[in-house]
Order: C-alpha cells, then structure tokens, then sequence
C-alpha cells in the first residue's frame, strides 16, 4: 500500500490506498456523528433496562417500567368495557318487544351482537347465518319457533331439545319408519312436494291428516308452539327432494341447540338476538 | 501539510457568516418573510363552513379523518389528491433543480430559512461577524454568559413559536392556544411542539450546515438533476485569476479579499469551483458585486453561470440568456408533466360529487330464498354526504320491474344522511320466485339515490344474484 499523502488537485490528504489509479480522499466524519453514535447506544442499553429486553432461561427481563404488550391490551379492554357500561346496563334493562331499531342502544345491540354470532353461531349457523341443511337459515322469514325479537332471544337463552335447560324449547317427531307401511310413506313422499296446492282427498291427504296434522297443522302450516315447520312454503330445513324426504319420514330429525343463557352473559345473549332479529326476517 | 491519518473524525469549524447587502439577499429576505409568514399565520385563517363543520381555513383534522383546505375538503378515500399534490412537489423540485440548480435548498427550504432567521437573531445579539469572533474565542465572562443565554432564549422563544405553529396545523388554533395557556392542552401536543422546538433549536442554533452536508439526502439526489446547462453560482475564474492588489495591471479581477468565503454560510470559498456543500444561497454574488461596485469594476465575477457558459465565454462569445438556460427540452418535459398532474387533479377536484353512494352486495350467501318462494338479495349502501346539512334521499332500483326494495330499520324508501358523513345502509331487493330475476343466475340492476331538496341524483350499477334454475 502507498503511504498517505496530500492530493495535488484539493489539497485534502489521501487514505493512502489506490486502485487502478483511483484514490480516495481522507473525509473524516464529523465527531458529533461519532457521539449520537455513542448517544444511541447508551439509550439502548437504557432502553433494554426499562422495558422488557434480554432473554433468560424461561422468559425475559420485566422492564423496570414494568410494560408488556399484553397489560396495555387488557389495560385497553377494560377501559372498553368501562365506557360500554351504562350501554350495557340499557340493553339489559330494554323490553325487547318494544326496541326501537333507530335506536343507538339497537345499534349497539347489532354490532356486539355481530361479534357474539361469529364467535358462537356461526359453527353451525354459517358466518353469513345462511345456515346449512339441518341447521335453520336465520336470514329468510321462516321461523321454527317464533321470530319476533323476543321469541328468538328465549330459542337463544334457553336452546332447543337440550338436556341442560328445564325451558329448552321440546318436541320431537315419530319416526314413521316403526309407524307407517313403505307404500304409506312413498306416499306422503309424492303428496308433501305440491301441499301448497295439494289435493286433501287423496290418499296423502288421508295419510297427512291421520298422521301429519295433529302437529303441523291441517293445511301443513306448521305450529311454532311445537316448533313444527311449515310444510305448505319454499322453505326444507332438511331438503325438499324425495330422498330427503324419505329418510326424514323414516328416521325423523331432532335438530338440538345449546341452552346459551347458561354460557353466554345476559347482555350478550340480548345482543346476538338482536342481531339475529336484524338480518332481514325479524318478525 | 502531513497527512493525519491518525484524526478519524473532525471537529466542526465554526461558521461567522458576514452582513451582506445586495440584490440576491433582499429576495431572501423576501421570501423568509413569505416563508415564515404563511407558516405561522395560515393556521389563524377561519374560512365559514357552516355550523357542522371547522371554520379553520387549513386543518388536518386526524381525529375526525378529514382535510380541510379552504373550500376544499378531503376524505380519507380521497388521499390520491395527496398523493398527487406529493408528485407534483418531487417534480417541481426536479425542474426547479434542472434549470437552477440548489435553488430549493438557497432559498426555500426550512433549515435554509430557519438558520438565516437564527444567524439574524445571533447579529442582533452578538453582532457582526468579527464580533462574534472575538466573542467565539473570549474566555467566559459575565458578558459573554450573558448574551450567550440572551441569544440561546431568543432562539428558543422561535423553537417553541415553530412547534406550536406546527400543531395548530392539526386543531382548531384558537382552542388549542386556549389549551396552552391554560395548561389544559392533551399531551400529544405538548410532546409534538417540545421535539419540534428542539430540533428547531438545535438545527437553527447548532447544525445548521451540517445537517445540509451530513444529514440530508437530496444535495446528494440532485446531482442526477443538474446537467451542463443548469444554472449554479460560479466564479468567473478566466477573469478573476491570478488573484492580485487592486492596483496591479497584471492581476485579474480578483482582489483576494475574502468578502465571498466571508458571508458564506456553508463556511466554503466559491472559488475552488463547484462543491457539494454550495447550497447557491448567491450571498457570494451579492458580497462580490459589492466589491467589484466599489472598484468600479464589472459586476459578476461571481455569478449565475452554467458549466456549457465557462468555455465559451473564454472563447470571447457572448453569454448566453437567461432563458436558453431555463428553457431546454428537459425542464419543458419536466414543466408539462408538471402541469399535465395538475390539470388532471383540478378536473377530479371539479367533477367530484356532493354525494356519492357505494353498493356492496353482500355474497354470504348471495341470495336468500324467503318461505313464498321469494327470492332476496342484500346490499351494503354506503352514502357519503359531504354537505354540511343533513340530506334527505329517496332510494329506488331498476334493472327488472318485478324487483322491490326495502330499507332494513324503516318502513319507507327515505333516508335522511346526517351532515359530513358516511350514512351506512342495508338494503333489501326482493322479487318474487316465477320473476327472470329470480331464475337467472345474475341480472345487471342500478340503485338510483335522488336528493329531495335539489334533485341531485347518484346511479351505481350492480348484480342481482337468483338461483340460476333459468339456463
């Protein structure tokens, strides 16, 4: 390497070295760069002292100021649910036959219910609460067991065919397969498709009326007390095609829902309801 | 001189600029008044919005997502007019740059303008440059302690002037300055104007230079900006060289006496050529002409020159005008792409909306089969109302007579949007189950919104999803 020396053209000193000819001129940095050098380092070791830093076998230092990511979450939940308190307190406090859906407090009610639905609901209901065959569309205007705001909120509180709850909503239907011949059920199978326009003088209709009616009704407009459907309109929670039809004269269905007053709290199960009231075939 | 290669990082040498007087330094004081003017005081503007809206003039309002300029409001899914307005700087700064070099960072840019406002407060307190070093090199005394603390209090009283006009950009001013006075004002501010009143402090009173040389990237940037016909101070030296007394024949103009390295405020000598740290503030030339003046010489031997002017004026030719200088291919290309982000954003601003409607169908599921057959769909309408009183809309769709519309919450097809807001609706479009609506699998429908006050009307064009039976 050449020694250093004083480059003709600036009169600044060179680094000494050259490659291919070129040589590079001696431009010290500034020394209040080598201090905020120095100045970031001293901030970080304090850094490192005051919040949670260096790893050690299980876990890593606290922190002096004692910060954790997760504190400043809980910190925030609670002060979330603080302000949410007097909304709160009016949700539980609202007749649900008489809710106004201009209301803030409805508004409310919708968007925790909203959250509520996803987390607990939509197993079964679907994320968009379309449903799936056996478990009923809550979106449509047919309702098993009433679908007013608080007819629903009893379904979500107190579940369906569940064995926790004493006020679960209860019926079961026979399983026709012990009861009827396979000629009488192919039967019903050919007469349920067509009830809405159905003849009641035929053999089906016979069939319907000895076997059907006593719960779903003379015309097979269904009975919400008994939760049995309506048999007469578009809507098959089970399918409509012959097939289905079959195995659920044969087998019979017993579709169960938990009771979620015993898992939910009070103002969530208000909420979720009201949500579910809100999704277009709220009655 | 020796090499020392054993000094790794240099010290600072401190910089005295001089008193100038000139043409070039009158323009900066222009501009530093305009500068500082609009920046402290466009905060105060009020502009009348009516009763729901800020009456600040300019106001980024973060809270509430709004940007208010004068009769221009800004919401959040409008930021491209920021965007634009940032294209349209980066190439301002190209054509200034390519037609006259650093004359951004000269005139305009804040650590420019701060430190020549912290070099004026510095002349008043401490005085010119040969009293600052006398000052600069006398031992502590109670004089010097004295206007030491006098010079570093006046340049924080601007410290905190600047980070206090800065937040006013973001709150209603007259309220936050209530605020302050009363100690009331929320701790975002009071931290905003403390970090701002340091670096204002500390950059004006202390970097100045260093932060152009060492700190900021652009000086490095605009060396791809400039070219040989860009116009930057330079010394005539074919005319001023070889420096000699004022009295001999044989010199050249130059006198050597050191007004130019003397009013500099990068502490460089213009006379070594063109050098990274010359921001061409042109206090040089001003410094120079005044020289040249009293010797009854020509002025500019320091000037705005280009690189293309040195050989040929050598060669006896005439200079070349300014504007040969300025008008080129390149700063035209640059002038009407400028212009062209311009006229783009002035139509988008013109043919915006008063209302806008937004109408997302909601695909979960995409349509819901009602117990008579029926056959629904839902949509997610957004109308954002940018007046500043409540609006009262009629909604209607076409697309096929047999489609119904219904607004979740309300028995009525009427919706009252509040003021400067974004009204959120579902909405409902029902036909019955024998309708090709229903049996399609898509049919193309438009949702129709009418302002019942001044007939204004908003159409957004959607699908309707049916079983799809229909093929």
């Amino acid at each position: 390497m050449d020694e250093p020396r004083v480059d003709d053209l600036t009169g600044r000193p060179t680094m000494g070295h050259e490659f291919d000819g070129i040589e590079e001129l001696n431009t010290p940095m500034p020394r209040w760069w080598l201090w905020t050098f120095y100045l970031t380092i001293i901030w970080g070791i304090g850094y490192t002292i005051a919040f949670p830093a260096w790893p050690m076998i299980s876990g890593a230092t606290k922190g002096l100021l004692g910060y954790s990511t997760r504190g400043e979450v809980s910190a925030d939940i609670a002060a979330h649910e603080a302000s949410n308190a007097a909304l709160v307190a009016d949700l539980n406090a609202v007749d649900l036959t008489e809710f106004d859906p201009q209301s803030d407090l409805h508004r409310y009610a919708v968007a925790r219910g909203a959250s509520v639905f996803r987390a607990q609901c939509s197993q079964c209901h679907g994320s968009g609460a379309a449903g799936a065959v056996g478990y009923p569309n809550l979106l449509d205007n047919d309702w098993l067991w009433g679908g007013s705001l608080d007819e629903i909120a009893y379904s979500v509180r107190h579940g369906i065919r569940n064995e926790t709850d004493f006020d679960a909503h209860y019926s079961e239907m026979p399983a026709f397969g012990d009861i009827l011949a396979r000629e009488e059920i192919e039967t019903l199978v050919n007469f349920l498709p067509s009830l809405a326009h159905a003849d009641w003088d035929s053999a089906g209709g016979v069939l319907f009326a000895d076997n059907c009616a006593s719960c779903h009704g003379a015309r097979g407009l269904g009975d919400r007390s008994l939760g049995a459907p309506n048999l007469a309109d578009a809507i098959w929670l089970y399918g409509g095609d012959r097939e289905s039809l079959r195995m659920t004269l044969i087998n019979a269905r017993f579709g169960v829902m938990p009771a979620w007053g015993q898992r939910l709290t009070e103002e969530d199960v208000r909420a979720v309801s009201t949500y579910v009231h809100s999704l277009g075939g709220g009655e | 001189m020796t090499p020392q290669t054993e000094n790794l990082y240099s010290t600072r040498e401190p910089i005295f600029p001089k008193r100038v007087y000139g043409s070039f330094r009158n323009l900066k004081w222009a501009i530093m008044a305009v500068t500082l003017g609009v920046y402290y005081l466009v905060p105060w503007l009020r502009w009348d919005r009516g009763p729901n809206l800020p009456d600040q003039a300019v106001l980024v309002d973060l809270a509430n997502r709004r940007f208010y300029f004068f009769w221009i409001e800004i919401w959040p899914h409008e930021f491209y007019f920021v965007a634009g307005l940032l294209i349209m700087a980066g190439l301002g700064l190209f054509l200034f740059t390519s037609a006259l070099g650093r004359v951004w960072c000269g005139y305009a840019c804040p650590q420019t303008v701060w430190t020549d406002l912290f070099i004026l407060v510095e002349r008043w307190i401490e005085g010119d440059r040969n009293a600052r070093i006398r000052l600069h090199r006398a031992k502590w005394s109670t004089r010097k302690v004295t206007l030491r603390l006098l010079k570093w209090g006046a340049w924080a009283i601007i410290g905190v002037a600047t980070g206090g006009a800065w937040v006013f950009y973001f709150a209603d001013a007259p309220t936050l300055a209530n605020q302050f006075l009363t100690l009331t004002a929320p701790s975002v501010a009071w931290i905003t104007v403390a970090i701002l009143t340091a670096t204002t402090f500390v950059f004006g009173g202390f970097m100045r230079e260093q932060v152009c040389i060492y700190m900021c990237p652009w000086p490095r940037i605009q060396g791809a900006m400039m070219d040989d016909s860009t116009l930057t101070v330079a010394y005539r030296d074919w005319r001023g060289e070889p420096r000699g007394k004022a009295r001999d024949a044989t010199a050249g103009d130059c006198v050597d006496c050191n007004a130019c390295v003397a009013v500099c405020p990068m502490g460089i000598d213009i006379r070594d050529g063109q050098q990274m740290e010359c921001i061409t503030c042109a206090l040089c030339i001003d410094a120079c002409d005044d020289i040249m003046g009293k010797l009854g010489r020509d002025r500019g031997l320091i000037d705005y020159l280009a690189l293309s002017d040195a050989p040929a004026e050598q060669a006896g030719q005439k200079p070349r005008p300014i504007w040969a200088h300025i008008l080129r291919p390149r700063t035209i290309l640059y002038s009407v792409i400028w212009a062209g982000f311009g006229f783009a954003m002035m139509y988008a601003l013109f043919i915006r909306p008063e209302i806008e409607m937004t109408v997302a169908p909601i695909r979960n599921p995409t349509f819901v089969t009602l117990s008579d057959g029926s056959i629904r769909n839902l949509y997610e309408v957004r109308l954002r109302n940018k007046h500043g009183e409540a609006r009262q809309f009629g909604i209607h769709v076409s697309g096929d007579p047999t489609l119904r519309i219904d607004v979740e919450g309300t028995p009525f097809e009427t919706i009252t949007a509040a003021p400067d807001a974004t009204h959120k609706l579902r909405v409902y479009v029902t036909t019955h189950g024998q309708s090709n609506a229903a049996q399609a699998e898509e049919t193309p429908i438009r949702f129709w919104i009418e302002d019942f006050g001044n007939g204004d009307r908003a159409a957004v064009d959607t699908i309707f999803n049916g079983t799809g039976d229909l093929r």
